[in-house]
C-alpha cells in the first residue's frame, strides 16, 4: 500500500476514478473519470438517475470490485493511503475500521441466522481487541444510540424480528460501531416509508456530528440530498456533470441536466405548477454512452453548441469558486438561460 | 411564492396556479361510490389451516369519486391502498361494505355480469417490468382487450392499437416489438395504452410512476394529465409520494392501517391538514431546498406503522400520535365533515374551524 501526501487535499480524495466492466455486450463504462474530495465532518451527496454509476462508485471506494472482472484506474486516497493500488487484503482491513457502508436493503446486508447483537459484536471484534462481554456492552450502547428501544433486550433479536426502520437503524449501528472515518450510505432510505425516512435522516445527521465522520450519501432523491449534503455531485452516464455546494446546485445550477431534474420534480414547498417539465428520452445505457456530451440526445440546448455536443466531450470546468460544470455552453449563456428561462419556469409555470 | 422559512412545508397559498381539472370536480352524481369497504385476509395455521386471525388490510373505507376528477389515495406501505384498488376493480372479493359504479352496486356482481363493466374500469399496475407478458408483442398486449371483449374496430385491431400507441407517445411502428426492448418509462406507456384500448371511464392507477426515474416520472405524469383532458377520464391514483399526489389530484384521501383518516380537496388537505397523521406525513417529506432545512420544525413520529394483524384499538394512530388522550384509546373517532368537503377522523383535529372542532371533542 503506498502512503504519501496524495490525499492531502481532503480526507478522502478520489482522482480520475474509472471503473469499467467488460461484458458480452460490450464495455460498461460505469464510472468514467470521477474526481472529488471530502473532509471529515462533511457530507457529500451523489445524485443521479438509475444506472448513472452511483453504486459502482461507492463499491469501488470500499474496494468491493477488487478480484472481480472490473477494470479500475485512477486513485482513491483515504487518510493518506492509496486504495486502488492496495491489495484486496489491505483494503479489507480498512473496511469496517476506517470506512463502512449502509445499504439500501438492510436484510441483504445482515445474516438472517445470527442475532443483530452477534453481528455487531463480530464486526466490532474484528478491529478491536476486546472481550466478548465488552463488545456486547458496546453493541447495546450502539443500538441505544441509534434509537432502538430497550436495546438490552433487542440485542438478542434476529433481523427478521425488527421492522424495516429498526433494521436500518441496526445497520447504521453496525456501520458506526468501529467509529469509521468514512461512511457511505447508498440509498439508505429508499425502501422506507416517509415518516421512517425522516427519522433515519435525522439520525444520520445527528450521528455524523457526534462521530465527525465523512459521509457520502447516494440517492436519486433531490429532497434527501438537500436535507443532508454540504456538497453535491450530480452524475450522468458515469460522469460528474455538475459539482458544487448544496447552494450552488439548488440555487445556481448551470448544467441543463440539473435543470431537467429540478423541473421534473413536483415540490411541496412551492405553489403547485400547472405542468411538470420532464427531460425528453431516457437515461443512456452505459455500454453505449452517446459520443461527445452524454446528455446531448436529451438536451434542449444541444444545437446551441455548434455540433460540438455530439463530437467533443465537454470538460468539467470551474465556473466559480469550486462550482464545476461539464457543458460546452459559455458560462454567461448558461447563467442567462438559468435566470431568464429555467428559474422562472420552475417557480411559476 | 413561499419563503424557505415557512414552518409548514407546504405552500398552497390562495391564488396559486390551479391544477388541471381543479373546479371540474363534483359534477352530478359520483361515478364511483365506496362505502365502508372491508377486506380481511384470513391468517391460518397448521396442517388443518385453522384460522387464527385476520389481516385487516382494508377496514372501513368510504369515499366518492366524481366524473372527470382525480382522487389521490396516499399512505404508508401496507396501509391498504393496493388492496382498495383491487377491491374496487373486483380483482379481490370484498369481505364487507359496498362498491357502486355509475349508481349500480357491483360489490358481489358475478364475473359474467362484470365483463361489460371491465371496459369502463381499468387498472394500471405499479411495476412496468412484471405487468407485461415478455413473450407477447406490444401489438398483442395493447390489442388484447379488443380480442377478449370481442370488439369490432372500424379499420381492424392493428390500426386501432397503433392509434393508441401514438396517443401515449409511442412509435406506432413499434407494434411488433417486445417489452424488453423498451425502457421503464416506455413500458409504463405500454401499460397505459393497454388500459386505454377500450376507452374506459375510470382508471385506477396503482403507483403508476414510483418505479420510474424522476425525469421519466414527469413524462408519465404529464401523459396521464393530457389523456385525462383529452378523453375525459376519471382517475383514482394510488401513490405514496405526497408531492406527486398533490400535483395530479383534485381531492386526496389519506389512509392509515386500513382506514381513511382524512379526505379533502387538494388545497385544504395540503394547506390546512386536520389529522395529526396527515400533518406528520407532510412534515416528513424531504424538501429540495438546503436553506429550508434549518428553519423547519419537523414533527418527529416515533416507531413504525403497527401490524394490520393486530391494529391498535379505537384510534389506530394513538400509539404514534403526540396528541393522544385517554379517549383516543377508548373510542374510535368517526370520519366527520368539519369544513365543506373536508372530512377527518380525529378527536383533536388540527386546523379545524373553531366551533366544529369543539363539537368533535
Ligand atoms: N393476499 C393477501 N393475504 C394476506 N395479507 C395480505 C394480502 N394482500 C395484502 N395483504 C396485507 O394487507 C395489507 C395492505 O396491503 P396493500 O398491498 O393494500 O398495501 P399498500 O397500501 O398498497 O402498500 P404499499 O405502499 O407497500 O404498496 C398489508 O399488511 C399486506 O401485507
Ligand atoms: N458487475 C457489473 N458488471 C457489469 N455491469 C455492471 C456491474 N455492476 C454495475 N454495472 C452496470 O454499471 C452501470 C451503473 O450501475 P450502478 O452504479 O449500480 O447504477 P446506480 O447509479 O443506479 O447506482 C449500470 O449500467 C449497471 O448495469
Ligand atoms: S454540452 Fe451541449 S448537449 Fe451537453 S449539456 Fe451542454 S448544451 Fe447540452
Ligand atoms: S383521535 Fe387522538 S390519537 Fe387519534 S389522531 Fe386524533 S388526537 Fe391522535
Ligand atoms: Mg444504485
Ligand atoms: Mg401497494
Amino acid at each position: 500500500m503506498s502512503v504519501g501526501n496524495g490525499g492531502s487535499a481532503g480526507h478522502l480524495a478520489v482522482r480520475d476514478l474509472s471503473i469499467h466492466f467488460p461484458t458480452d455486450d460490450g464495455l460498461v463504462r460505469a464510472v468514467d473519470g470521477l474526481s472529488f474530495t471530502l473532509e471529515r465532518g462533511k457530507t457529500l451527496g451523489i445524485v443521479g438517475e438509475s444506472g448513472s454509476g452511483k453504486s459502482v462508485t461507492s463499491l469501488g471506494i470500499l474496494g468491493l470490485h477488487k478480484g472481480g472482472h472490473a477494470r479500475i484506474s485512477g486513485e482513491i486516497w483515504l487518510d493518506g493511503e492509496e486504495l486502488v493500488s492496495a491489495s484486496a487484503d489491505a483494503v479489507r482491513k480498512l473496511r469496517g475500521k476506517k470506512m463502512a457502508m449502509i445499504f439500501q436493503d438492510p436484510l441483504s446486508a445482515m445474516h438472517p441466522y445470527y442475532t443483530v447483537g452477534h453481528q455487531i459484536v463480530e464486526a466490532y471484534r474484528i478491529h478491536n481487541q476486546v472481550s466478548k462481554a465488552a463488545a456486547r456492552r458496546h453493541a447495546i450502547d450502539m443500538l441505544g444510540r441509534v434509537g432502538i428501544p430497550e436495546p438490552a433486550q433487542r440485542v438478542d433479536n434476529y433481523p427478521h424480528e425488527f421492522s424495516g426502520g429498526m433494521r436500518q437503524r441496526a445497520m447504521i449501528a453496525m456501520a458506526l460501531s468501529c467509529d469509521p472515518e468514512l461512511l457511505i450510505a447508498d440509498e439508505p432510505t429508499t425502501a422506507l416509508d416517509v415518516t421512517v425516512q425522516a427519522q433515519i435522516l435525522d439520525l444520520m445527521r445527528d450521528l455524523q456530528r457526534e462521530f465527525d465522520s465523512a459521509l457520502i450519501i447516494i440517492t436519486h432523491d433531490l429532497g434527501v440530498v438537500a436535507e443532508l449534503s454540504d456538497d453535491i455531485l450530480v452524475m450522468y452516464g458515469g460522469k460528474c456533470i455538475e459539482y458544487g455546494t448544496a447552494d450552488d446546485v439548488f440555487y445556481r445550477p448551470e448544467h441543463p441536466y440539473t435543470w431537467g431534474l429540478l423541473g421534473s420534480m413536483p415540490r411541496l414547498d412551492r405553489a403547485p405548477t400547472e405542468r411538470l417539465l420532464p427531460i425528453k428520452g431516457s437515461p443512456p445505457s452505459l455500454i453505449n454512452v452517446p459520443p461527445g456530451c452524454a446528455f446531448h440526445p436529451r438536451c434542449p440546448y444541444e444545437e446551441r453548441t455548434e455540433g460540438r455536443a455530439s463530437t467533443e466531450v465537454p470538460g468539467l470546468l470551474e465556473t466559480e469558486g469550486g462550482h464545476l460544470v461539464r457543458c460546452h455552453l459559455p458560462r454567461e449563456e448558461r447563467r442567462a438561460i438559468w435566470e431568464n428561462d429555467v428559474k422562472p419556469m420552475l417557480e411559476t409555470t | 411564492m413561499t419563503t424557505p422559512k415557512d414552518t409548514a412545508p407546504v405552500s398552497d397559498a390562495p391564488g396559486s396556479a390551479a391544477a388541471p381539472g381543479e373546479g371540474a370536480a363534483r359534477q352530478g352524481e359520483p361515478l364511483l361510490s365506496v362505502r365502508d369497504l372491508q377486506k380481511h385476509f384470513p391468517v391460518t395455521k397448521g396442517l388443518l389451516q385453522r384460522q387464527v386471525g385476520a389481516v385487516k388490510a382494508v377496514d372501513g373505507v368510504t369515499f366518492d369519486v366524481y366524473p372527470g376528477e382525480t382522487l389521490g389515495l396516499v399512505g404508508e406501505s401496507g396501509c391498504g391502498k393496493t388492496t382498495t384498488g383491487r377491491l374496487i376493480t373486483r380483482l379481490l372479493e370484498p369481505t364487507g361494505g359496498s362498491v357502486a359504479f355509475e349508481g349500480r352496486d357491483i360489490t358481489h356482481m358475478s364475473q359474467g355480469h362484470l365483463r361489460p363493466l371491465r371496459r369502463d374500469m381499468q387498472m394500471i399496475f405499479q411495476d412496468p417490468y412484471s405487468s407485461l407478458n415478455p413473450r407477447h408483442t406490444v401489438g398483442t398486449i395493447v390489442g388484447a382487450p379488443f380480442r377478449i371483449q370481442g370488439i369490432e374496430t372500424e379499420h381492424g385491431v392493428k390500426k386501432a392499437v397503433q392509434e393508441i400507441l401514438a396517443l401515449v407517445g409511442l412509435n406506432p411502428e413499434h407494434y411488433n416489438r417486445y417489452p424488453h426492448e423498451f425502457s421503464g418509462g416506455q413500458r409504463q406507456r405500454i401499460g397505459i395504452a393497454r388500459t386505454l384500448a377500450l376507452k374506459p371511464k375510470l382508471i385506477i392507477a396503482d403507483e403508476p410512476v414510483s418505479a420510474l426515474d424522476v425525469s421519466i416520472q414527469a413524462q408519465v405524469v404529464n401523459l396521464l394529465e393530457d389523456l385525462q383532458n383529452e378523453l375525459n377520464l376519471t382517475y383514482v391514483v394510488i401513490a405514496h409520494d405526497l408531492s406527486v399526489v398533490r400535483h395530479i389530484s383534485d381531492r386526496v384521501a389519506v389512509m392509515y392501517l386500513g382506514k381513511v383518516v382524512e379526505i379533502a380537496d387538494r388545497k385544504s388537505l395540503y394547506g390546512a391538514p386536520m389529522h395529526p397523521y396527515t400533518n406528520a406525513l407532510l412534515s416528513a417529506v424531504p424538501i429540495p431546498d438546503p436553506k429550508g432545512r434549518a428553519g423547519r420544525d419537523r414533527i418527529r413520529l416515533t416507531g413504525d406503522v403497527p401490524s394490520p394483524l393486530n391494529p391498535p384499538p379505537a384510534c389506530r394512530f394513538h400509539t404514534r400520535c403526540w396528541k393522544a388522550q385517554e379517549v383516543c384509546k377508548q373510542q374510535e373517532p368517526p370520519l366527520v365533515e368539519l369544513a365543506t368537503g373536508h372530512k377527518v377522523a380525529c378527536h383533536f383535529p388540527e386546523n379545524a374551524p373553531a366551533q366544529k372542532a369543539d363539537a368533535a371533542v
